[in-house]
């Protein structure tokens, strides 16, 4: 039998204690698969974006290890970096930047010639609905054009690896729709996607595994069905209101115990 | 990365930079040029008849290299201090290279290439300008070459150091105003070292830009108050310590990943 292919990403007793004393990620394990598209639900402050700047690398972890397609991310981040594409949950775009420059240049911090990166970078936001804006600059986008700016943007290198923190926050149903269409079809064509939403029917629509995090700690990891069968009718939501089935799981497991 | 790669992040970065300053030349070229102009006039025109020659030229030609040496000492310091402070607190577009695969000391290098040529092509446009207001006096080209080479690299570093280090637009303005200012006026750029009187005479030598301003007025006038082989040492080791400095500031990631 073939040997197993590596992970996408794989970490264990992920630990971060930022500079002021917070702590935000209290030893978290989890292991992604090539080719899943996994949610990282939580409530606000529960670590995600913790969690996600330490995978790209835009945060110092305290204790663990983090390993993509099976490379220590610590020892060798210039091969791990080049895996990955990151939409931050943040917008980080340079106003004053023309869209296709941004996205252009952003190749270019990847190593693909300018020339190359053109192409592709028309292409992709083509894709994106945004090749009429490609001269604008961004501070004359609207906000959910400038989410499919950071979109297109981590996409120019081709990752194997595509890390979303928030990417739909702000963004109307049709436009929603179209980036899930967007998503899905990256994920066939073997693209191992980390996606965190508070849209909780958006992950139930488009993950196939789910973990969720609370307080810096994984407190369920698994398929969406082992999650969703967490469910039970007595678990009904405060004052008579329902959510979906995935909405009651989460604050069942998030909410503060009495 | 292979070394052609890393040369496309780097030609990326800096071909930004240079768009972005010709764009605005106004605020980056102009300025520098205007009041070069008039030091020219007040000590060429109207002054410099009546302070008469300094060693053995008109006084005017004898405050040129210092007059070059302060536009480029501050403009390829605040070129760099700015956009490296720029890309990290305004948008944090920054993020766009911490997640790429470019080695630290590219990124080191992109930014401070954009310094550098700034500086050379202001020291270029000063002396151009100082043309219409005496015969320039060459003695040593390549010594002028090199000086404004090193120093332009020298005070970019610097200013990347500064940027990494401030937390706000103050930081990067008070060093230019109340070091580097100071520094190139006490440095020599008025007078000869040899007419000051003791102490101030001694205390002059503790200022790297004294040594600098008679290496490059040496390549002019073919005198110097110090020995060109201690200017160019001190600049050699001016460009070694902040080069270290600003490779390990991005490796640690201060201010930059948390
Ligand atoms: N730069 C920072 N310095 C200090 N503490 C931080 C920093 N960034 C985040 N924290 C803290 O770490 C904890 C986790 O924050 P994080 O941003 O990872 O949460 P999150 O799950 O992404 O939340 P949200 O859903 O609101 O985006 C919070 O308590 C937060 O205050
Ligand atoms: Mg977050």
């Amino acid at each position: 039998m073939a040997s197993m292919p590596a992970p996408a990403l794989e970490i264990s007793g992920l630990e971060k204690t930022y500079a002021g004393g917070t702590r935000a990620l209290n030893g978290v394990s989890l292991t992604i698969q090539k080719g899943d598209f996994f949610a990282l639900l939580g409530p606000n402050g529960a670590g995600k974006t913790t969690l996600i700047g330490i995978i790209v690398g835009l945060v110092n972890k305290t204790g663990g290890t983090v390993t993509i397609f099976g490379t220590d991310a610590r020892n060798e981040p210039e091969k791990t970096r080049a895996h990955i594409g990151l939409v931050p949950q943040n917008v980080n775009l340079d106003f004053f930047g023309k869209v296709i420059d941004i996205v252009v240049n952003q190749g270019g911090y990847y190593g693909i010639p300018r020339s190359i990166a053109t192409s592709r970078a028309e292409e992709i936001l083509k894709g994106l609905g945004l090749f009429e804006k490609r001269f604008d600059a961004v501070r004359t986008l609207s906000g959910g054009m400038q989410r499919r700016v950071m979109i297109a943007r981590a996409l120019i290198h081709d990752p194997q690896f595509l890390v979303l923190d928030e990417p739909t926050a702000g963004v109307d149903v049709e436009l929603r729709r179209s980036m899930w269409d967007y998503l899905t079809g990256l994920t066939k064509r073997g693209v191992t996607i980390l996606l965190t939403t508070h849209y909780l029917e958006e992950a139930e629509q488009l993950a196939k595994r789910v973990a969720i995090i609370n307080k810096g700690e994984i407190v369920v990891n698994g398929t969406m069905e082992e999650v969703l069968a967490l469910h039970d009718d007595s678990s009904a939501g405060n004052g008579g209101y329902r959510g979906s089935k995935l909405e009651e799981v989460f604050i069942k497991l998030t909410q503060d115990k009495p | 990365m292979t070394p052609y790669q890393k040369w496309i992040s780097f030609y990326t970065m800096l071909r930004k930079d240079v768009v972005r300053m010709t764009r605005i030349w106004p605020q980056t070229f102009l300025p520098s040029v205007v009041t070069s102009a008039l030091y020219f006039l007040i000590f060429g025109a109207f002054l410099g008849s009546k302070i008469g020659e300094v060693h053995g030229v008109p006084y005017v030609m004898f405050v040129v290299p210092g007059l070059v040496m302060l536009a480029v000492v501050t403009n390829a310091y605040m070129n760099t201090s700015f956009t490296m402070f720029m890309s990290k607190f305004f948008a944090r577009n920054i993020d766009e290279i911490l997640v790429s695969p470019t080695p630290a000391w590219v990124i080191v290098a992109g930014y401070v290439a954009g310094g550098l040529v700034r500086g050379i092509a202001i020291g270029s446009l000063v002396l151009v300008v100082s043309l219409f207001f005496t015969n320039l006096i060459v003695s040593h080209a390549l010594v002028i070459v090199l000086f404004l080479v090193l120093t332009s690299l020298v005070f970019s570093l610097a200013g990347f150091v500064n940027g990494v280090y401030a937390k706000s637009i103050d930081g990067i303005n008070i060093v230019p105003t109340f070091v580097l200012t100071p520094l190139v006026y006490l440095g020599g750029v008025f007078y000869s070292a040899q007419s000051l009187p003791g102490l101030w005479g001694s205390l002059t030598r503790f200022d790297p830009v004294f040594y600098i301003i008679n290496g490059f007025r040496y390549g002019f006038l073919g005198v110097s108050d110090v020995p060109i082989m201690v200017s160019v040492g001190v600049l050699v080791a001016l460009a070694v310590l902040f080069t270290a400095i600003s490779i390990y500031l991005i490796k640690v990631g201060l201010g930059l990943r948390q």
